[in-house]
C-alpha cells in the first residue's frame, strides 16, 4: 500500500500543478507560447519578417485541438498498453510461482 | 540543527517559496518554447541543424545496438517515445496566465541513455512541425538541440551524480526537472544569440527571453519530474526484466556507459 500512496501524491501533485493556474486566472486567455515567443522576436528586432512559412497549417483552432488531443492519445495508449502488458506479466509470473510451490507440496 | 528541525525548516521554505511563486507569477507573457517556422535568421538555422545532425546519427547507431543485443527492449524504447509523445502534446497552463508543454525526455534517457534519446525527441519534433505548425523544419536544429539533445544529456549527468548517493527516485525527479529547465534555458539562449539587443546585445536579449519563462517552465518542470517520477515506480514494479536488462535495477552499470566504452 505504501508504494500505492507515493504514486497518487504524484499525480496529485501534478494534477493540482496544472489545474491551478487555470482557477487562479480564471476567464482569461492562456497564451500559446510560441506566439509570446514571436512577440518577444518583434520586440528585439522590429520588423523581422519569417523566411519560411509552415508546410501544413492546421486550419482554425479547432483542428489544431484536434490534433494535440490525437497526439497526447496516441501518445498515452502506448504507454499504458505497454505498462498494462508488463503488470499483466508480472502477475502472471507471481501466480506461477504460487502453482509451483503448491505443486512442489503435494 | 536536529533531523526534526531542519524538516521543519525545509517546510517552511517550500510554503514561502510556493506563496512567494504565486506572488511574483503575475499575469505577464513572454517565455520561450519551440522556436517558431521561418523565426530563425537562415544561417542559424543552418548551424543547429549541423550541430544537431551528428547527434541524430549517434542516437541510431545507439538504438541499433540497443535493439539488436536485446529486441526484448523494443518495447520499452516504444514507451520511452510515446512518453515524450504525451507530454510534449499537452500544454499546461501555468501559473503566470500562459502555458507551455513539457517535453518527457527524461525517462527515456535515464533508461536508454542521451544518445538514443536525440532521436525520440527528434521525432516528436519533426511530427509537430510538419502536422501541427508547432515549431518547424527550418528551426527544427535548434528545436532537438535544446530539447533532445541538451535536455537529455543534463537529465543524464544530473540522474547519474545522484543515483550514485543511493536515492534513485530524487535522482529521477530531479533530473527530469532540469532536463525540462534547461531545454528552455537553451531556446532562450538560441534566441538571444539569433536576436541580439540592439542596446546590451546577447545579455540584454538573454534576460528578455529567458525572463518570465523561467516562472512558467518551473511549475511544468516539476509536473514532469513527478509524472516521470511515476512511470518509473511502475516500471520499477512491474518491469524489472527490462530494468535488469538494462543494469539500471539496482544501479549496477548504465547500458549507454558500455556502449561507449
Amino acid at each position: 500500500m505504501q508504494k500505492l500512496s507515493i504514486n497518487t501524491w504524484l499525480f496529485g501533485g501534478a494534477l493540482i500543478l496544472s489545474m491551478a493556474p487555470v482557477l487562479i486566472h480564471q476567464g482569461k486567455e492562456f497564451k500559446a507560447t510560441d506566439s509570446i515567443n514571436i512577440t518577444a522576436i518583434e520586440q528585439v528586432k522590429p520588423g523581422y519578417k519569417p523566411w519560411f512559412e509552415p508546410v501544413i497549417k492546421p486550419s482554425g483552432g479547432e483542428v489544431e485541438t484536434f490534433l494535440f488531443a490525437t497526439q497526447a492519445a496516441i501518445g498515452s495508449g502506448v504507454v499504458c498498453y505497454i505498462l498494462g502488458l508488463y503488470k499483466g506479466r508480472t502477475e502472471r509470473r507471481k501466480i506461477d510461482e504460487v502453482v509451483a510451490i503448491v505443486k512442489d507440496r503435494d | 540543527m536536529t533531523k526534526y528541525q531542519s524538516k521543519k525548516v525545509a517546510k517552511l521554505l517550500a510554503m514561502v517559496g510556493l506563496s512567494g511563486y504565486l506572488i511574483a507569477g503575475s499575469p505577464t507573457s513572454a517565455q520561450a518554447m519551440h522556436i517558431a517556422e521561418g523565426y530563425l535568421p537562415v544561417q542559424w538555422a543552418v548551424f543547429w541543424w549541423v550541430v544537431a545532425i551528428p547527434f541524430f546519427w549517434l542516437g541510431m547507431r545507439s538504438i541499433d545496438r540497443i535493439t539488436k543485443a536485446h529486441p526484448e527492449l523494443k518495447l520499452l524504447l516504444a514507451l520511452a517515445g510515446a512518453f515524450t509523445f504525451v507530454l510534449s502534446a499537452l500544454k499546461i497552463p501555468s501559473v503566470n496566465g500562459s502555458s507551455s508543454h513539457p517535453t518527457g525526455t527524461g525517462l527515456g534517457t535515464i533508461l536508454f541513455g542521451p544518445l538514443a534519446m536525440s532521436v525520440m525527441g527528434g521525432l516528436v519534433l519533426l511530427f509537430q512541425a510538419i502536422l501541427l505548425a508547432h515549431g518547424g523544419i527550418t528551426t527544427l536544429g535548434a528545436n532537438a538541440f535544446s530539447m533532445a539533445i541538451v535536455g537529455p544529456m543534463v537529465a543524464y549527468v544530473v540522474y547519474n551524480a545522484i543515483a550514485k548517493t543511493g536515492h534513485p527516485k530524487i535522482a529521477v525527479f530531479l533530473a527530469s526537472m532540469l532536463e525540462d529547465l534547461c531545454t528552455y534555458l537553451v531556446t532562450a539562449v538560441q534566441l538571444a544569440l539569433a536576436f541580439p539587443a540592439a542596446q546590451g546585445g546577447f545579455m540584454a536579449a538573454f534576460i528578455k527571453f529567458v525572463g518570465v519563462f523561467a516562472i512558467t517552465q518551473i511549475p511544468l518542470a516539476i509536473s514532469e519530474g513527478l509524472l516521470t517520477l511515476l512511470v518509473w515506480n511502475w516500471l520499477q514494479d512491474y518491469g524489472q526484466q527490462e530494468l535488469k536488462t538494462l543494469g539500471l535495477f539496482q544501479q549496477k552499470n548504465n547500458l549507454d556507459a558500455e556502449i561507449i566504452n
